[in-house]
């Protein structure tokens, strides 16, 4: 339903149009920094800017703020040493969530922290003291990120509503605005619409996943095998109607994110490049998702929310996370993972070893098993080359684990080869990350998960759900060139390394808030994120056999587009939960669904076990995507 | 008359020698640009807001650096706050003592810690009472135009 909408959100406009010419007065900004001091002073430089600021000291209070009012902010400004909650945390989680510009700032100037930034998505970061000259401009963040999504929405128009923008209106903006501001206001208005009421109209209704639909949807998916879950046939499955192959792609890649997101996340050096690479790199990776990924996911029949860009976003974010060093990507993004000799491996290395540490720290046995793999593996690592990976290290342990050989050498090629081999290798989970990819070129089978090296890192494009809404921009992937890096972060499962209770924490409370499904995919992938760091850790240790298994994306992207940096794609993300279920259950199940969803995964998982055995991207219809 | 004006002339001495002696820096100026008619006091509430968070965080730091053994990356993390807040004020000599502090930390120097730290509280306390002075001769003579900013 695309109603036009007059100028929505956008406060200080009046009807559409009518803000352009105040545009960027009236830019809604939510500023969250602990420091009172510096937060009204922020707070007075935003107010002479003629924005329309909200403070907060705290990260919780400011999700909250985000959560109910998911188009009440353009841009979010947050500082980056909180006690509550890390400044990247808090980062990925409105990137997976909301899909918002976020700008990061500390006095802290060191290159690490300020990669950090880049790394998990921020669109900017800013130095303290902060200067108004630098606040006067950060409406182009905003703006940015609209085009960004716009152009991708009109690249991948083929039929995947990727997802609209969801900011506020944006008149300023133009046609563009106009656009979007319809698709926001239809989107505001959907609210639990299952179908496309407007099947006729010429530009594709957003679809909105409800809980029922996405159920559906799981449940074809399932019934199909995430295998050969390809949007044609799940399609017929569900037998909605008005429901489009286009709209089933795109929720079926973001789902595949997301189950990525779930058994991978912890390895957060994926570069989605894959995904992000272009418009069309989304596709490519997606199909890549094992059935295993979407059965888990439908299983939980929590992504019923997902709008489809977040899955694809998931999807993104998986197999850029899980892969270090293959995915694809997009070429601007990323990371080259074919070269493990980059000299981010090492830094990823070391991130791994960090991660190791912590894990060691704070998970049990599997993760020593990882460390231990990780340690070995890292060099394989390659994350990303150009671009120092998110990784996360609990995410990233677990890619490593599995993954660690894959990567190294796979890039992009070995993953598909690994694709045949080893189902055992995924068994390997002893690790418990389940998630990650099974040994080096392994087994594909194994699916590890190769993140996709989110491309996002680029460009403002988020194609990670941290960095972005989830729906679009992983798709997308598509570094757009602007010049910001944004990284957003591996892709959305990048758990940061930080406290695995912390995270835990974190966790839930999100969970309240989000009441599960609705999140529009980022609550998905940041639970998962969470849970796939530091909680999936621990988590996977339950989970013994049922996790979820990514295998490497393969580069079928380089079959399907041929375009996308041949090897880069490769990483795809098949999910394969081994057996064990217990997994996100035991932690997160009162968390929010997608405990539930998880574990439902993971119980799946283990019957599905088999799926990849090989690679098995060309099971996919991969020409089904739409690309 | 005569003696307002003398009076401005004064306020405006004073704040030119925080300025010169290395008190504070650009960034107090941004703050006093920030002032307007909506807001006339800004500046002082907002170094007001600044003396209430320091208290704190100094007194945080003067806790931790009485463990045994000293826990170098809390010490750090709290300094960094602390420096933040500092920063965010102008406080230049603050800021300079808070990252000779870090570099201690960092270097694990548990002596070069405490040493400094006291010039740290020194610096603070230094600044506080200058700012205190300045801002009450302001309120004296009513809205100050801070005209001259010299740099």
């Amino acid at each position: 339903m695309m109603a036009s909408s007059s100028g929505g959100s956008w406060k200080s406009g009046g009807g559409d149009g009518g803000v352009s010419d105040q545009f960027p007065a009236g830019l809604r900004v939510l500023v969250v920094d602990d420091d009172s001091t510096c937060l009204m002073i922020l707070e007075k430089m935003l107010r002479h800017c003629n924005y329309e600021v909200t403070k907060c000291n705290r990260a919780e209070v400011a999700l909250s703020y985000l959560r109910e009012n998911k188009n009440g902010f353009d841009v979010v400004i947050s500082d980056v040493h909180m006690p509550d909650m890390d400044g990247f945390k808090l980062l990925e989680h409105i990137g997976l969530e909301m899909d918002l510009p976020v700008i990061m700032m500390s006095a802290d100037d060191s290159k690490s922290v300020v990669m950090k930034g880049v790394t998990h998505g921020a669109c900017d970061y800013l130095i303290k003291p902060v200067r108004i000259e630098a606040l006067r401009n950060i409406w182009q963040h905003m703006v940015r990120r609209r085009k960004h999504e716009w152009k991708d929405f009109d690249q991948s128009a083929s039929a995947d509503e990727q997802k609209p923008p969801e900011e506020p209106d944006y008149s300023s903006s133009a046609n563009e605005g106009n656009n979007w501001k319809n698709t926001k206001r239809r989107k505001d208005e959907e609210d639990e619409a299952e179908e496309r009421d407007d099947s006729s109209s010429l530009k594709k209704p957003r679809v909105v996943w409800s809980v029922e639909l996405h159920q559906q949807f799981v449940a074809a998916v399932n019934q199909l095998g995430i295998d050969k879950a390809v949007p044609k046939k799940i399609l017929e499955l569900m037998n909605v109607p008005g429901l489009m192959r286009e709209n089933v792609a795109s929720h079926l890649q973001k789902y595949r994110l997301y189950l990525r997101r779930l058994s991978g996340s912890q390895l957060p050096g994926g570069m989605n490049s894959g995904f992000m690479g272009g418009p069309d790199a989304g596709y490519g990776p997606m199909s890549s998702l094992n059935g295993l990924d979407l059965q888990a996911l439908a299983a939980s029949g929590q992504l019923s929310q997902l709008p489809p860009q977040s899955l694809a976003t998931l999807q993104a974010v998986a197999l850029g996370r899980s892969n270090n060093s293959k995915s694809v990507i997009d070429q601007r993004n990323i990371f080259s993972f074919e070269n493990p000799k980059s000299r981010y491996s090492e830094v990823q290395s070391q991130h791994l070893n960090n991660n190791n540490n912590i894990n060691n720290s704070n998970n049990n046995n599997n993760n020593n098993n990882i460390s231990s793999n990780i340690n070995n593996n890292s060099k394989q690592m390659n994350l990303l080359p150009g671009i120092p990976t998110n990784i996360e290290p609990k995410q990233f342990v677990s890619l490593h684990q599995s993954g660690q050989h894959s990567f190294g050498s796979m890039n992009n090629q070995v993953q598909i080869q690994m694709g045949g081999q080893s189902q055992s290798q995924h068994q390997v989970q002893s690790n418990t990350n389940a998630h990650m990819l099974t040994r080096g070129a392994v087994d594909m089978s194994s699916k590890v998960y190769n993140p996709v090296v989110s491309v996002s890192q680029a460009s403002s494009v988020n194609s990670y759900p941290l960095g972005g809404s989830l729906g679009n921009p992983n798709v997308r992937a598509t570094p757009s060139g602007d010049g910001n890096l944004d990284a957003k972060v591996s892709v959305g499962g990048i758990v940061p390394s930080y406290d695995v209770f912390y995270d835990l924490s974190q966790t839930r409370e999100w969970s309240l808030q989000d009441s599960g499904l609705t999140y529009d995919q980022s609550s998905l992938l940041l639970q998962h994120n969470h849970s796939s760091g530091s909680e999936m850790r621990e988590q996977n240790q339950n989970l013994g056999g049922g996790k979820v298994m990514f295998s490497p994306a393969v580069d079928t992207r380089t079959h399907l587009n041929g375009s996308n940096i041949g090897q880069q794609r490769n990483t795809y993300i098949k999910t394969e939960s081994h057996s064990d279920g217990s997994f996100h259950n035991t932690m997160y199940s009162e968390q929010y669904g997608q405990d539930d969803l998880l574990a439902a995964i993971l119980k799946q998982q283990q019957g599905v076990g088999q799926l990849n055995n090989e690679f098995g991207f060309d099971g996919y219809a991969l020409d089904d995507l739409p690309v | 008359m005569d003696q307002r004006n003398q009076m401005h002339r004064h306020i405006a001495n004073t704040r030119k020698s925080l300025f010169d002696q290395g008190y504070l820096d650009e960034q107090f100026i941004q703050l006093e640009e920030l002032q307007d008619n909506s807001n006339p006091n800004f500046v002082e509430e907002v170094v007001t807001l600044f003396y209430r968070d320091s208290a704190r965080f100094l007194s945080n730091l003067d806790q931790a650096l009485e463990k045994r053994p000293l826990d170098f990356n809390k010490l750090d993390s709290l300094m960094h706050q602390f420096k933040s807040s500092s920063t965010s004020i102008g406080a230049k000599k603050v800021k300079t003592e808070c990252t000779h502090f870090r570099n201690y930390c960092n270097a694990r120097n548990a002596e070069g810690c405490k040493r400094t730290f006291q010039n740290v509280k020194k610096e603070y306390t230094t600044l506080r009472k200058k700012l205190e002075a300045y801002f009450q001769m302001s309120r004296q003579v009513g809205p100050i135009e801070t005209a001259c900013r010299s740099r």
